[in-house]
């Protein structure tokens, strides 16, 4: 009987048992893959994704470059920042009403990571899910690829004219009166609400818009700044330069993983004169109260910054 | 494509004079309005192939002849006669554009003229990070910061807008189109023809589009008795510019903006390109234009949608 060479050996190994294997195993990675895309995106994705894809389809695209398909792309990434990364504990979100409505909200974390995590939490958490338009500085239209993005994940230049558009297309508004001011702040004025801007509420007036105030904890332990560097701003051509020493650290670059938390309060429904001013200036105080009212509650309800 | 809806113009005994009248969208005018009147076509070049009852005079607009073309029977004046040669000189073309729509004026008038119509265009509000995604007629017209060609264009909006004041007894319209695309030898319309269309890499912004048809309607509308003021005129609904290329079926390049910028520079200065460094910015930022206020009042809609519109520029593109 003539002996197998060495390479038919081989082959029958491989052909017999390998195969078989690593056959075995790619299945195995694929499930886990989707096990932890389900786990991820939740076992409704698709359903929430065709809520928004046949909404933009009906008003026959949006005017402002939002793409459905874009947020698909995206949503794994969020997801995973959202529910694994942040573990994002969401409070009333049924409270936002149906239609237009104004999200005023805290602003905290040097970068606005708070926004996204809203706008997950309204497109995971909120039935029907909803998409976020939050208003971006005017600089981050100047700068390649974040503009797309931007544009593509249905968020817009912040002004005013913007504002009113979307309101009238009865869209989900997130406003941060708080502006650059708050983003920026350094970790000694964690939680202190900066002053609000107006211009928010004249819109709110203007167009009857009600307005859910919200917090968000756990945001601003994310980076630490310890002050802000405005030679540094100027030099570079930024809006502020925050110090955060740990992105010098191997992988500081990401965030810390705090855990967020975000409350939504009952909406506010205001009437009155858009141009009064000092009437806006009282209303301002008041949405500035609710947030600041929910932000205490949400904080002293926190055991732990990281769990 | 979709009919579009009759024209409300109906000609009376008064001629209308078309200045510009050989460009293309002009030619496009004058063939659609010489069956419902007189038509006077005024353009320092020839209008060869020009239907028999459209009466046409060589001259420059500064000429004093130009004068007796309005001593007889004018209901309206169309001016399309801007003069835009990225390669000209700029001196020359501010004077010839700027002082001939004064003398103009002046014509309109002198034997009152009822009717004015300029062809402005959208590209005098500019295109800038900080634009409204929308930009309505009383946007400031911040187009020639950046880019001083336009400035010709924003001189006679104004010039056209202080006459719209001055003379109430003259129906005076100003019509601001978004990019017109077409035949027509324009920035966008040959942007659009390029075999390989370059963008700027990480950059894709919205863009609207208006087909020259829809502008010729715009102008026959805007002819009517009672229409007056500055309107915007858009097309089908803004898409993003990689979506343009895509429907167009186009091959393209991404180009970071620096190296764009600098390459089209010396590219223009070598007249390699005829696209001056500064419109890169419209395929950067917004430039759009909200035109409710022309489909209130002068009842107009575009009859073209976006793939139709698009491909208008394909149309005489092995005709030469």
């Amino acid at each position: 009987m003539a002996e197998k060479s060495a390479l038919a050996r081989f082959t029958d190994v491989a052909t017999g048992r390998g195969l078989p294997l690593l056959r075995r195993m790619l299945a195995g990675a694929e499930r886990v893959v989707d096990e932890v895309t389900e786990r991820l995106l939740g076992t409704d994705f698709e359903e929430r994704f065709r809520v928004l894809a046949d909404r933009y389809e009906q008003l026959g695209g949006d005017p402002f470059g939002f793409n459905p398909e874009a947020v698909r792309s995206a949503a794994l990434a969020s997801a995973f920042f959202h529910r694994a990364y942040f573990r994002t504990d969401v409070y009333d979100v049924d409270r936002v009403p149906a239609g237009r409505v104004m999200l005023v909200a805290n602003h905290s974390g040097q970068i606005p990571i708070d926004a996204a995590i809203i706008g997950c939490a309204l497109f995971f958490d909120a039935n029907p899910p909803r998409i976020t338009r939050a208003m971006v500085d005017k600089w981050a239209a100047t700068l390649p690829f974040v503009s797309t993005f931007f544009s593509r994940m249905g968020q817009v230049v912040g002004l005013p004219e913007n504002a009113r558009r979307l309101l009238d297309m009865g869209e989900l508004l997130l406003v941060f009166p708080e502006g650059m001011r708050g983003v920026s702040k350094p970790f000694d004025e964690r939680y202190q609400l900066q002053e609000f801007g107006r211009g928010f509420m004249r819109l709110a007036l203007e167009t009857k818009t009600p307005i859910v105030p919200v917090a968000v904890v756990g945001a601003e332990e994310q980076y630490l700044s310890f002050g802000r560097v405005s030679w540094a701003a100027r030099a570079f051509g930024l809006p502020v330069f925050p110090l955060v020493p740990q992105v010098l650290l191997p992988g500081g670059q990401l965030p810390l993983p705090t855990k967020y938390r975000l409350f939504f309060g009952e909406p506010l429904y205001f009437e009155g004169d858009p141009d009064d001013a000092a009437a806006v200036a009282d209303k301002v105080y008041l949405v500035r109260e609710a947030v600041a009212h929910i932000l205490r509650r949400g904080l002293a309800q926190r055991r732990s910054i990281f769990l | 494509m979709t009919e579009p809806p009759p024209t409300p113009f109906v000609a009376d005994d008064g001629a209308v004079v078309i200045t510009g009248i050989c460009g293309r969208l002009g030619r496009r005018l004058a063939r659609k309005l010489h069956r419902q009147g007189r038509v006077i076509g005024i353009d320092r070049r020839s209008f060869p192939d020009r239907p028999a009852d459209v009466e046409h005079h060589e001259l420059d607009l500064r000429s004093a002849r130009v004068r007796d073309i309005f001593r007889d029977g004018v209901r309206a004046l169309v001016h399309l006669g801007v003069v835009h040669d990225p390669r000209g000189d700029t001196a020359e073309h501010h004077a010839s554009n700027v002082a001939g729509l004064q003398k103009l004026l002046e014509y309109v008038e002198y034997f009152g003229v009822p009717k004015v119509v300029l062809l402005s265009s959208a590209n005098v509000y500019g295109p800038r990070p900080d634009n409204p995604q929308f930009l309505g007629e009383d946007a400031p017209l911040l187009g020639a910061g950046p880019f001083s060609r336009i400035r010709d264009l924003v001189e006679l909006d104004m010039c056209a807008q202080s006459f719209f004041w001055r003379l109430s007894a003259v129906q005076t319209v100003i019509l601001r189109p978004t990019h017109i695309l077409g035949t027509v030898r324009n920035a966008p319309s040959n942007y659009l023809r390029l075999a390989v269309v370059p963008t700027l890499l990480g950059f894709d912004p919205m863009l609207q589009a208006v087909h020259q048809d829809d502008v010729v309607r715009a102008i026959m509308l805007a002819l009517a008795p009672t229409a007056r003021g500055i309107y915007n005129i858009a097309g089908p609904p803004p898409v993003p510019l990689s979506r343009v290329i895509e429907l167009l079926e186009r091959q393209t390049v991404a180009v970071p903006h620096t190296v764009a910028r600098l390459g089209v520079e010396r590219l223009f200065r070598w007249r390699v390109t005829s696209f001056p460094a500064p419109e890169l910015d419209f395929i950067r930022y917004v430039c759009m234009i909200d035109d409710s206020r022309a489909r209130r009042d002068l009842g107009y809609a575009p009859a073209h949608g976006l793939v139709a519109t698009l491909c208008a520029v394909d149309e005489e593109r092995w005709l030469g």
